[in-house]
């Protein structure tokens, strides 16, 4: 496995030919935010969070870092106005979904983003996939699963699936930075209970549910 | 536009697994074929039933939740049954541009039923194209496979309050209230 | 079908088609893609075979169904060769005529011609209407002369010529060298060398390699691939197969929309004869090279134009892209290097391996070789395929080929390059078409897609419509993209309905560069392209909207009103009868009035009133004027 050399906010890296941006970053302290990064997980890509930009051949890129290989003389720079400003209406549009989840809150202040900048949003969730991506590549249960797409993506339980394996499981609850997963389980639960005990409320995920 | 045969409009009526099967078998049960697999499913019976989605996890061994990913990811797929009239309304940047807008909001006021959806007595389906490749002709409104090219507000009006007042008809005559359905041919109802 | 063996069967089989067919014997071509089948071409067809039994002219003629001819118009079309007249709008009344004129006594059908919509000149033959006149058909010019079923009609116009010559004649590094010689750019959109890339995938390791034809246009308004696969799919295999021997690939995949079931149907037909005869499978004309294709159908996602995109649906996944690095000719489908090119880029191929990469790069301009075939759609005369050398300017394009815009109208912009791209308003239209000019105009050149604007459409309201489109149509993955066309819809609709507020323009541009600076893919990172143009070019109109509550184009429903001048109005009712909401008030000659508290604003009176009348218009920005009192409604 040969050796890449990189530069990272200023800092000569020398980073392993698989290595990703993010890797090659966390290996000499440099800390670049995540919300969708999970070490057990293959990188995702959805927040975007990790934006940064990357500088080859005097053109400078924005990438993200999570997903992206490291390449020889790539000269990455981690915070600069154009990348905290693309960070912080990353998280303002998240806001709109998840305005008290503590992560993004945290991240908030450390950008200058404002939580109540976009009208709010029904779903909290922002589809950041830690939940159906753990229960894909880890517990390979597929119990949950994104569904449609575009402004209408959201993420639903199976519920023959969910049934079996879920109440014994729950490891992708704590992984949840806004508190969508808890909320789509309990939906889910509630669907499953005989019609008379549970309150008639279709859930999110309805079209998918037959009975 | 394929006219479909509506063998199998209701939710009661099972399709035969049998059918399913061959599908599968003739894509020789390549789990990469999902797609291809439940295209040819969707043509056959018009929307996916359940059990159809079950038995085709089953057999390419693929989990449910990439099924049901795929199936409400690619527009082409319907988990509900479709209507026996289905119109499509092109809204393509051309089309759109001569008027499509106006002419879908003639069609959801006529038959009562938004793009993506079907009324509940299964009557009409109505669905949104982005560009039939016939931008000479907008706006363009097919309906059940016949493109009406350059049609106006009123004509979409006309030719949808025929094919209601038709559906009526029928639907009366079932009811053996055959005369109501005779005075319902001869007016000229607006 | 005879199994051809080797180059030199191929010759003798094509000398035998084209011994077979006289040039000088009259030939019946009827276009038979999908807009004019739309108009009725298969009708005309029937009536077509119906005469020609019936008039007892079965040996004298010969007639053919061809794919699009591209004046789209115009169709139905039949054009009668060796002649090369040219009938436009036939209906297949017109059919028992044209055999007994044009055929048996050797005359022209004057009402069948085409006449120039500004001057009123008429045309017999396709060279002489101005619409033809102007284009250079090299790619398209052959569905004229086919029918797209047919291989001895391909073999008739010199097709796999280019397949022996690569195969026989040329190393594939030879022809990787063609092509990029040719300096060919990918016609899908983002116009990519498709030399280098073919390179990229020739050198990348690796035993197994894939070739793919994207052939799932999305953009609304382009319909160019659609025409090129209905109209002559066999072009696009032997493109396929040479660019499969020159990268080292044995396995293709062509992925068809399903909205395009004609083009399904006739690639279907074309693969099963290129396997008769022994054009597709083992050991090719005796080459040793094997290549197999298939067919998969796209299932309505937009997004699976995308290359990573549709390389996850051939593996049967949701279109969702993927992180690039790697691309897809390191790692492609199935992990493996893959070439993917677009329909339009794969039919030019034989055409640069038969004439040379020399011949190619003659035309066009420094950046931009070769010629691009457009969809010239929306508000102008002669809406249609055309095709012409990069560089031609927008202005000839619009005004010389496709004749301007109908009804007195003003021309008002010129939308490029589908949701990706960007207007152009009037006093950009002396630009060069190519790749590089319409990127510096802030335009695209996109898929080709040209969609005219006249001063009746609202550009704010284009700029929600192409939101409205990819907030559908985005697979939803990734936050700039998915959550940043939310806000911009949002606040694109709210501006549309007069509800903008100070600040709007300036929000919108935020959101603009955080969604360009960070999506995953292309269509995240082009999604507020639309909108930045509009921004740029029309601004005015922003604002109109936004500080005045007015829409300059009266377009905007919210922002309307119609009104009837009570000078104009004759009492004739017919308004009164087109209203759906019952808001007219009216009477026997009495002067109507929209009450517009009812009023739907759906713009069924002012198309219900007479012309020569004309009592309706649309106001807005301003307040309605007060309704005459009722006792002065009485006229005359």
């Amino acid at each position: 496995m040969s050796e890449i050399h990189l530069q990272i906010d200023g800092k000569n890296v020398t980073a392993k030919e698989d290595m990703t941006i993010l890797e090659a970053a966390r290996s000499v302290g440099v800390v670049i935010p995540t919300l969708c990064d999970h070490e057990k997980l293959a990188p995702y890509g959805a927040c975007r969070i990790c934006t940064v930009e990357a500088e080859a051949n005097g053109r400078t890129n924005l990438i993200a870092a999570c997903q992206h290989p490291v390449e020889k003389d790539l000269v990455i720079r981690t915070r600069t106005e154009k990348v905290d400003k693309i960070r912080k209406v990353l998280l303002e549009q998240m806001m709109a979904h998840a305005p008290d989840s503590e992560q993004i809150s945290a991240l908030a202040k450390v950008y200058g983003a404002d939580r109540d900048r976009f009208e709010k949003e029904a779903s909290f969730c922002i589809l950041c996939g830690l939940c159906v991506r753990y229960c894909a590549e880890v517990k390979q249960k597929n119990a949950i699963s994104f569904f449609d797409r575009g402004a209408k993506r959201e993420i639903a339980f199976i519920p023959e699936i969910a049934l079996k394996e879920c109440w014994d499981c729950k490891e992708c609850f704590p992984l949840c930075p806004t508190s969508a997963l808890q909320a789509a389980y309990v939906l889910t639960e509630a669907l499953m209970s005989p019609p008379e005990t549970s309150a008639t409320c279709g859930g999110c995920s309805s079209k998918q549910v037959t009975t | 536009m394929k006219q479909a045969a509506h063998k199998n409009k209701g939710k009661d009526d099972a399709m035969d697994i049998g059918k399913i099967d061959q599908i599968i078998d003739n894509h020789q049960g390549e789990a990469s074929s999902l797609i291809q697999i439940l295209l040819d499913i969707q043509n056959e019976n018009n929307w996916l039933p359940k059990e159809a989605l079950n038995r085709v996890s089953e057999k390419l061994a693929v989990p449910m939740s990439r099924i049901q990913h795929i199936t409400t990811f690619y527009k082409h797929f319907s988990l509900s049954p479709k209507g026996k009239h289905e119109i499509h309304v092109c809204v393509g940047t051309a089309c759109h541009v001569r008027g499509a807008e106006r002419i879908l909001a003639v069609v959801e006021e006529v038959t009562g039923v938004k793009p993506g959806e079907t009324d509940p007595e299964l009557n009409f389906s109505v669905e949104t194209v982005s560009c039939l490749g016939c931008c000479a002709l907008g706006p363009v409104m097919v309906v059940d496979g016949e493109i009406h090219g350059n049609v106006a507000q009123s004509e979409t009006a006309d030719i949808l309050t025929e094919l209601k007042r038709a559906e009526t008809a029928e639907f009366l005559n079932k009811l053996e209230h055959a005369e109501t359905a005779e005075v319902l041919n001869i007016c000229a109802c607006q | 079908m005879p199994r051809i063996k080797s180059p030199a069967e191929l010759e003798a089989f094509r000398k035998e088609i084209l011994a077979q067919r006289d040039p000088e014997k009259p030939c019946i071509t009827l276009c038979s893609g999908s807009a004019c089948h739309a108009t009725g071409s298969g009708k005309v067809a029937a009536a077509l075979e119906q005469e020609i039994e019936k008039q007892g002219v079965a040996a004298d003629v010969t007639y053919r169904r061809t794919g699009c001819h591209g004046f789209c118009e115009q169709g139905p079309i039949v054009v009668i060769y060796p002649q090369g007249i040219c009938y436009l709008k036939v209906q297949p009344d017109d059919m028992a005529e044209i055999i007994s004129v044009t055929i048996k006594e050797q005359k022209i059908i004057e009402r069948l011609l085409y006449v120039d919509v500004n001057t009123g000149e008429k045309a017999t033959t396709e060279e002489e209407i101005p619409f033809y006149k102007n284009q250079e058909r090299l790619v398209l010019g052959a569905n004229r002369k086919i029918d797209p079923k047919s291989l001895e009609d391909y073999l008739a116009v010199e097709g796999y010529q280019a397949l022996v010559k690569a195969l026989f004649e040329m190393t594939p590094e030879q022809v990787v060298g063609e092509v990029k010689n040719a300096k060919l750019r990918g016609r899908g959109g983002a116009g990519f060398p498709s030399g280098v890339k073919w390179d990229f995938a020739r050198n990348a390791p690796g035993e197994q390699k894939y070739v793919v034809v994207n052939c799932d246009e999305g953009d609304p308004g382009a319909y160019m691939d659609r025409s090129v696969m209905e109209g002559n799919p066999f072009a696009v295999l032997e493109g396929l197969m040479i660019g499969a021997y020159a990268i080292g690939a044995n396995e293709g995949y062509i992925y068809v929309r399903q909205e395009y079931p004609l083009a399904v149907a006739n690639l279907a037909i074309a693969i099963k004869k290129a396997e008769e005869s022994g054009l597709l499978g083992q050991n090719i004309l005796g080459s040793g090279f094997d290549f197999t294709v298939k067919v998969h159908r796209g299932a309505g996602a937009f997004i699976c134009g995308e290359e990573t995109s549709l390389l996850n649906s051939l593996e049967g996944k949701p279109g969702e892209p993927n992180a690039r690095p790697p691309f897809p000719a390191t790692r492609g489908l199935w992990g493996k290097p893959t070439n993917i090119n677009n329909v339009e880029t794969w039919a030019n191929i034989p055409l640069i391996i038969n004439k040379g990469a020399d011949f190619f790069s003659a035309i066009g301009t420094e950046g931009s070789k070769g010629t691009k075939i457009f969809s010239l759609v929306g508000k102008v005369n002669n809406t249609g395929l055309v095709e012409v050398p990069m560089g031609v300017s927008m202005r000839d394009i619009i005004f010389k080929i496709g004749g301007g815009v109908p009804g007195n109208k003003t021309f008002k912009a010129v939308q490029t390059g589908g949701p990706s791209g960007g207007c152009l308003p009037e006093n950009l239209l002396d630009i060069k078409v190519d790749f590089d000019e319409l990127t510096q105009a802030g335009a695209m050149m996109g898929s080709g897609g040209m969609i005219v604007m006249d001063e009746d459409t609202c550009l704010v309201d284009i700029a929600r419509y192409f939101l409205a489109f990819l907030s559908d149509e985005s697979c939803g993955k990734c936050t700039p993209c998915r959550e940043g066309i939310r806000q911009m819809k949002k606040i694109l609709t709210n501006i549309t309905k007069g509800l903008g507020q100070a600040g709007d323009i300036e929000l919108l541009q935020e959101l603009a560069e955080a969604t360009k600076g960070s999506s995953m893919c292309a269509l995240g990172k082009t999604a507020p392209n639309p909108v930045l143009s509009t921004i740029n070019h029309f601004r005015d109109e922003y604002e109109a909207h936004i500080k005045e509550k007015r829409c300059p184009a009266l377009s905007c429903k919210e922002l309307i009103a119609y009104i009837i001048d009570p000078q104009k109005c004759k009492g004739c009712g017919a308004c009164f009868r087109k209203c759906p909401a019952a808001a007219i008030a009216g009477g026997k000659k009495r002067i109507h009035v929209v009450e517009q508290e009812k009023c739907t604003r759906c713009g069924g009176c002012l198309e219900a009133c007479p012309a020569a009348f004309g009592a309706v218009r649309k106001i807005s920005g301003e307040p309605v004027p007060e309704a005459i009192p009722e006792d002065a409604r009485l006229i005359g």
